[in-house]
């Protein structure tokens, strides 16, 4: 049996959290002052999930990248294989907020989506400092 | 140039929602001035998540956010200059801006609003000794560079601060393959999000040194290293410096409201925020100019930043319809009590808000607060009491204040935000 400690991070209370594991299973989990602190750590530590945001590179594009995020939470240890699959996409002007950037990726059955619209860039407009 | 009711100062978060407030009050006379070529100010390079929770109750990223702002603005047809330069604000509410279309220009609008933001506390009002090589960046400056320009400035990197800018850079560094070595914060306690240190920072395993700063930088023409050390009453400690070699320092040492413009036009400005004294109404010392969000005091959420412009756009709005009420109220003075650092608005008049509405008053705390309570007196008399089980200087405090309460208080002279043992 071993002993997690987490930062629990509902609320700036930041309680230190003790779990109890069994194998996989949480046995208890104590030094939560709310039971969203309990419901934080058996998530944390039975299935961790983060939303992944990064950029990739636009060709043609007002601006040289663009802004992506998964559609929903991945699990925490494919946010790498995540950056991973993004790092050679290169998408072509224009990009339009929503649109699907790259499909399941990783294996995740998450769909990666652009944040941000970037037109394509008409000449002389372009302002580089 | 044709003059407009309402001149914005600034195309972000605050001005976006400002504009769309003052519109939705009658006025369409509306210009927003934008020196960056396009609106949504810094939110378009915090790329990462955890925005509009508070508003939309969705997890949106920086552009994201700003997106929805923009559109609404577009709707709406308001006006905008973008890559204009405001380069003085007079008493007299005259604006000179500068941009390459229009030239050299001036506006006289009835009413100013200025949204400027803030700007990162850089090395040099930061007192580290060594060269200026190379490779030191503020966060924000960095978080640019990656997010928008697609360059990244450094492979191996030690953050100064812990300020959120800067735990979401280390985060962002680390995905894009750099090296976080540490982050190093000066205070016992980080100013940043708990949310922040765990998924920016224990996530991916950096150490987070409480109590400990950059006391030298090494490299001429490169960052080769920095030398950290631990603090105690505020000073380095002699003997617990530590060398790290790495090729980029970045900075996230706090913000400061960007008020050289409000300066220049006199204005008053509070020395607890860098920003514009104002009243109730977010109406700075001169009549008609108003200010919110980060220009007139650092927050921590964009969601407040959208709330406390839109209430700016309603004020301006009124002014420009009815003129000012100014020096026809008593304004009461409101005094920082126990371990209260600033309020905004410094200044009320219960006279001048409609009875059914409530005064919204934001305030920072200090220190760490534990099982404290936020208590209100209009003189002596109490007006306002809540318990907090938490309260720390990162998080920003609010209190509603109802005004019949208030008005039934003739005699004070002042009101006091405090906090008191429970």
């Amino acid at each position: 049996m071993a002993a997690k400690i987490l930062t629990c991070i509902g609320c700036p209370l930041g309680c230190s959290l003790t779990v109890e594991m069994d194998g996989k299973h949480v046995r208890s989990v104590t030094g939560n002052t709310c039971p969203n602190g309990e419901a934080y750590a058996r998530k944390e530590l039975t299935n961790p999930t983060r939303i992944v945001t990064t950029t990739v590179r636009v060709c043609g594009g007002k601006l040289p990248a663009v802004s992506v995020k998964t559609a929903s939470d991945v699990s925490k240890s494919k946010i790498f294989d995540c950056i991973r699959a993004l790092e050679p996409v290169e998408i072509p002007a224009p990009v339009v907020m929503g649109q699907v950037i790259l499909s399941n990726v990783a294996d995740t059955g998450v769909d990666v989506l652009a944040t941000k619209s970037v037109p394509q860039e008409s000449g002389a407009e372009k302002t580089r400092f | 140039m044709k003059d407009y009711d309402l001149v914005i100062i600034g195309g972000g978060p605050a001005g976006l929602a400002a504009a769309i407030a003052a519109f939705e009050n009658g006025i369409r006379d509306i210009l927003i001035l934008e020196r960056d070529n396009e609106l949504g100010g810094i939110l378009n390079q915090c790329i990462h998540s955890g925005f509009g929770l508070h508003t939309f109750h969705e997890e949106l990223t920086g552009p994201e956010y700003a997106g929805k702002f923009i559109r609404q603005v577009q709707e709406r047809g308001i006006a905008c200059k973008l890559n204009t330069m405001v380069l003085n604000l007079d008493s007299d509410k005259h604006i000179t801006a500068v941009n390459r279309k229009d030239g050299l220009f001036t506006l006289h609008p009835k009413a100013v609003i200025l949204a400027m933001g803030c700007r990162e506390r850089p090395r040099g009002a930061l007192n580290i000794p060594g060269y200026r090589p190379a490779g030191i960046y503020t966060a924000g400056t960095a978080q640019r560079l990656v997010n928008m320009e697609g360059y990244l400035p450094g492979r191996n990197v030690v953050i100064l601060g812990s300020g959120d800018i800067g735990l979401i850079m280390a985060r962002r560094m680390t995905l894009e393959g750099a090296k976080v070595q540490v982050v190093a914060e000066l205070m016992p306690y980080s100013s940043g999000l708990k949310r922040n240190i765990v998924q920016c920072l224990d996530d991916f395993g950096i150490p987070l040194k409480l109590s400990h700063t950059v006391v030298g930088i090494q490299g001429k023409y490169r960052v080769e290293g920095i030398t950290l050390a631990g603090v105690e009453n505020g000073r380095p400690v002699p003997g617990t410096e530590e060398h790290y070699a790495c090729d980029t320092l970045l900075i996230s040492c706090g913000l400061i409201p960007e008020n050289e413009l409000s300066r220049g036009a006199g204005i008053e400005l509070n020395p607890a925020t860098n920003g514009p004294a104002v009243n109730e109404s977010l109406e700075t010392s001169i009549p008609g100019v108003f200010a919110a969000g980060n220009v007139l005091h650092v927050h921590d959420l964009v969601d407040f930043v959208s709330e406390e412009a839109a209430a700016a756009g309603h004020h301006a709005a009124a002014f420009i319809r009815c003129g000012g009420n100014e020096g026809k109220e008593r304004a009461l003075q409101v005094h920082c009590g126990n371990g209260v650092r600033y309020t905004v608005p410094e200044f009320i008049r219960p006279h001048a808000v409609d009875p059914d509405e409530k005064i919204t008053l934001r305030f920072r705390v200090s220190n760490v607060y534990r099982n404290m309570r936020v208590a209100v007196y209009a003189g002596g008399a109490p007006v306002y009491r809540r318990k907090r089980p938490v309260m720390t200087p990162g998080e920003m405090e609010t209190v509603h204040l109802d005004v019949c309460t208030l008005l039934q208080h003739p005699e004070a002279n002042h009101i006091t935000v405090t906090l008191e043992e429970v």
